[in-house]
């Protein structure tokens, strides 16, 4: 975890301003998998395009950085960026847009499922550090019992319980942010 | 977010944000560092008319020696800083 990770986007922001490296390399990590996730699964695009809006969109963040007026909106301005880039490239490509694609019903609700596991990921960022090294190596990078154990320095055996308990930490952070909000509808 | 969450479901929804290429991550950390040596590239190329001549020869090595990866994408941002029609990769 990096020494900026517990910053706010609004604080984030005004750090990138002051041109600190440190938290631009922050403002990436933070946003990397939200656009590599829009960039894949919600408009589909093939790697080298994938990669080329995933460069442009931080481009444009940090070309235009100065113009955020909100700087606690950053999630939802990149999320902007980042469907706009995915657009243009369709265009330019003259691919149509297939059954699934983020423009279509189907694709709508992909980028609510991505949207939703931001929410969730932030949540996870109020537990406990190991929990959510434990969570996101079995579950989001696909890693074994045995390298968590390894790489974590914990015993392979308890990692199965390790992972329940965590997710039941999460469940109940959840469940409390939503107690707290109005019904919506 | 309204709905519940069973531990099958919180793990799926884990799977969704997988992380980015590593390369490509590092890539767009270094954007700020690569945009300013461009930047003085750039103003050094439009002051001095010999030195321009040499960054449009060879636009690849003007980038290296500007310590600039000559990507695909870096020569394309050159190019258009310095008014060039791109050219076709």
């Amino acid at each position: 975890m990096s020494r900026l990770s517990t910053l706010t986007d609004a604080e984030l922001v005004e750090r990138c301003r002051a041109e600190d490296a440190e938290a631009w390399n922050e403002l990436v990590e933070r946003f990397a998998r939200y656009v590599y996730a829009v960039t894949i699964r919600g408009f589909r695009l093939g790697e080298q395009d994938a990669e080329d809006a995933f460069q442009e969109v931080f481009t444009r963040v940090y070309t235009n950085l100065d113009k955020l007026r909100d700087e606690a909106a950053l999630r939802p301005w990149i999320a902007q960026l980042t469907r706009r880039v995915c657009l243009d490239s369709i265009a330019r490509s003259g691919r149509e847009q297939p059954t699934g694609d983020a423009e279509s019903e189907e694709g709508r609700d992909v980028i609510a499922e991505i949207d939703e596991a931001m929410a969730v990921r932030d949540a996870m960022t109020t537990l406990p550090e190991v929990c959510q090294e434990i969570l996101d190596r079995f579950f989001a990078r696909d890693q074994s019992y045995r390298t968590i154990a390894s790489e974590l320095d914990i015993p392979s055996g308890t990692i199965a319980s390790r992972i329940a308990r965590c997710l039941v930490k999460l469940r109940d952070e959840l469940e409390g942010r939503n107690a707290g909000r109005p019904e919506s509808g | 977010m309204s709905r519940g969450y069973e531990e099958e479901r919180l793990g799926a929804v884990l799977r969704i944000l997988r992380p980015a290429p590593q390369g490509w991550i590092e890539a767009a950390q270094e954007l700020p560092g690569a945009r300013r040596a461009l930047d003085d590239l750039v103003a050094r190329a439009e002051s001095d008319l010999e030195f321009r001549a040499a960054v449009l020869a060879d636009l690849e090595v003007a980038l290296e020696q500007a310590g600039v990866e000559p990507d695909r994408r870096a020569i394309s941002w050159l190019e258009e800083r310095l008014g060039l029609p791109p050219q076709s990769v």
